[in-house]
């Protein structure tokens, strides 16, 4: 059994009257590429939010690295793209990039060496001196993932990564995703694109903040007799 | 030096947007620029009633730089002053002669004054130093002048500069989602506040800097005590604007709604400032003032520049400044659990 480094225990979550997440359950493994699949408002995004740290559940436990979130400690080894492009916009990718390196306590040689690295992966490194505010919006998906990666995470847990962006890049997006698993990165993704879903090692389905079932693409697909993950979705949440 | 980081990101966003920079440079100077015309512009002819004049008298005063008008009684006078055609008469029916002014514009009073002075010295000469009985038709002789009420000024709008940019760069943090991103590296929440204030202080004493200097040696607003202590006061303020614009964007959604906090928080505080005579405002109202940050870099703006006091005259106003930046700060932390716990 390989190591878990996602354990979500428990877990609910109610913003008021309004249940948000509903007791979810789950183990993501080390160097998996886990998909969490749901239409939006499903909770995906409380949930990721709460793995990276930014909220606390109201019943529960999360777990990265066998310890409690969250914590400072653990928010460095983990890497996060939220939906929003956050970036300065009034500053080029470069100064960008060096501003989130240097919160990572990145510095000197290493530093520059991590920006051309992840640069490399999304293909932005012809644009490191251009304006953010030039950017293309595919472009400044690109450069948000380059940022969530330049701390070399353990953990890449990315919210909605591949919006925006056109097929060839994505494909190419998908292809650095597995090399990054190849070199040990486990890595998060939620996502609303059925075919996306497939490519991923395992999925958890959510739906009106329930976890609906969890299991790798085929399984899925097997146990509800389905040719696609779309029709196993549906299957799942009782359609 | 994740803070270090923090103050170069903003330095740059700063500088990138000229605009802004020039906002916060050059629209205090030109606002203070329009008001020192307004206020002490060309040298003002007064208007001057001249009540049963005796001949003879009337051949030794100065009476150069005036338009003048005779009258015979001292009604007819007045009535003319209550209709806005004189300035202020003076009746001879006594040595020195007694003055009444309409009184409603300060800067007139000023002129006013100043030309009797010239115009009476010659006989003041003779007649020794007897007291110019002085009357107002409306307001009084304590009203203020430009450069009573400049200091107060420059800290207003080093404050409201200050304060608007400030929180809508955080707000703007905020709500194009770099905030979270923020909250997600291991930058601590202090961090953000201290590297805001750093980044923002930095760029602040070059602003006060500048306008401090352009009010003063430019535009000769009165200047009696020293510089630096202007500097030092204005940071101060700029400090507060600083911490109170931050920690009012978080009850901000936008920047419409930033700029729905100038009449609710700055603008108020220009009346508990000494711009209108603090013991004039109604006592239901007075206590405000000691709540609101411009009070004291106000009064102490004024105890330096009209007044030419020194540390020890000013140092409690600069200790409340402090404290407030220091609440704010606190309450700015403290807004961040917001968006993360620890």
């Amino acid at each position: 059994m390989k190591n878990s480094i996602v354990s979500i225990q428990n877990v609910s979550k109610t913003y008021g009257k309004h249940q948000v997440l509903k007791d979810i359950n789950l183990e993501i493994y080390e160097g998996e590429i886990f998909g969490l699949l749901g239409p939006s408002g499903a909770g995906k995004t409380t949930l990721v939010k709460q793995l990276a740290g930014l909220e606390v559940p109201t019943q529960g436990e999360n777990h990265i690295f066998s310890e409690k979130m969250p914590q400072l400690d653990l928010i460095k080894r983990i890497g996060y793209m939220a939906q929003s492009d956050a970036l300065y916009t009034e500053l080029t990718a470069k100064e960008n990039l060096d501003f989130f390196a240097a919160l990572y306590g990145l510095k000197g040689k290493e530093k520059k060496q991590r920006m051309n690295e992840v640069m490399e992966i999304v293909s932005l490194t012809d644009h490191l001196g251009k304006l953010v505010s030039d950017y293309s919006g595919g472009m400044k998906r690109r450069l948000s993932l380059a940022i969530s990666l330049l701390h070399s995470p353990g953990l890449l847990i990315l919210d909605e990564p591949t919006v925006g962006i056109d097929p060839v890049l994505r494909k190419s997006i998908w292809e650095s995703f597995k090399s990054l698993k190849e070199n040990g990165t486990t890595i998060l993704v939620t996502t609303h694109v059925m075919d996306e879903a497939g490519k991923c090692d395992r999925l958890g389905m959510i739906r009106d903040g329930q976890l609906i079932a969890a299991g790798t693409p085929e399984e899925l697909m097997q146990q509800t007799s389905s040719a696609n993950i779309e029709d196993a979705f549906l299957a799942y949440g009782g359609a | 030096m994740r803070i270090m980081a923090l103050v170069i990101r903003i330095l740059r966003q700063i500088i990138r947007d000229k605009r802004t920079m020039a906002l916060l440079i050059f629209a205090p100077i030109l606002v203070l620029t329009m008001l020192h015309l307004v206020f002490s512009g060309d040298e003002y002819t007064p208007e001057i009633g001249l009540v049963d004049i005796p001949g003879k008298l009337e051949t030794q005063l100065n009476l150069e730089d005036a338009k003048l008008k005779h009258y015979e009684t001292e009604k007819l006078a007045e009535n003319d002053l209550s209709d806005k055609k004189l300035d202020a008469y003076l009746v001879f029916d006594q040595m020195p002669p007694s003055v009444v002014l309409e009184g409603s514009d300060p800067s007139i009073n000023g002129a006013v004054m100043k030309w009797i002075q010239d115009a009476l010295k010659p006989i003041q000469q003779n007649g020794g130093n007897q007291e110019i009985q002085i009357d107002y038709l409306f307001g009084s002789d304590d009203m203020g002048q430009f450069d009573y009420f400049g200091p107060v000024l420059l800290g207003f709008f080093v404050f409201f500069f200050v304060f608007l940019i400030a929180g809508v760069s955080f707000l703007r943090e905020r709500t194009t989602g770099t905030l979270e991103r923020l909250l997600t590296s291991p930058l601590r929440k202090w961090e953000i506040v201290a590297g805001y204030i750093m980044g923002f202080g930095l760029f602040t004493m070059i602003q006060a800097a500048i306008i401090a200097w352009y009010a003063i040696y430019v535009l000769g607003m009165l200047m009696e005590g020293s510089f630096g202590y202007v500097l030092l006061i204005t940071l101060l303020l700029s400090l507060t604007a600083l911490t109170l614009g931050i920690l009012l964007s978080s009850f901000a959604n936008n920047e419409l709604q930033m700029i729905q906090f100038i009449p609710l928080i700055v603008v108020p505080q220009i009346f508990f400032s000494g711009l209108f005579n603090l013991e004039t405002i109604s006592e239901w109202l007075s206590w405000i003032g000691p709540f609101t940050p411009l009070y004291y870099a106000a009064e102490a703006l004024r105890n330096v520049m009209v007044r030419g006091f020194g540390w020890e005259m000013i140092y409690k106003d600069l200790l409340m400044l402090l404290a407030f930046s220091l609440l704010f700060m606190i309450l700015n932390i403290a807004a961040l659990r917001r968006y993360r716990k620890i």
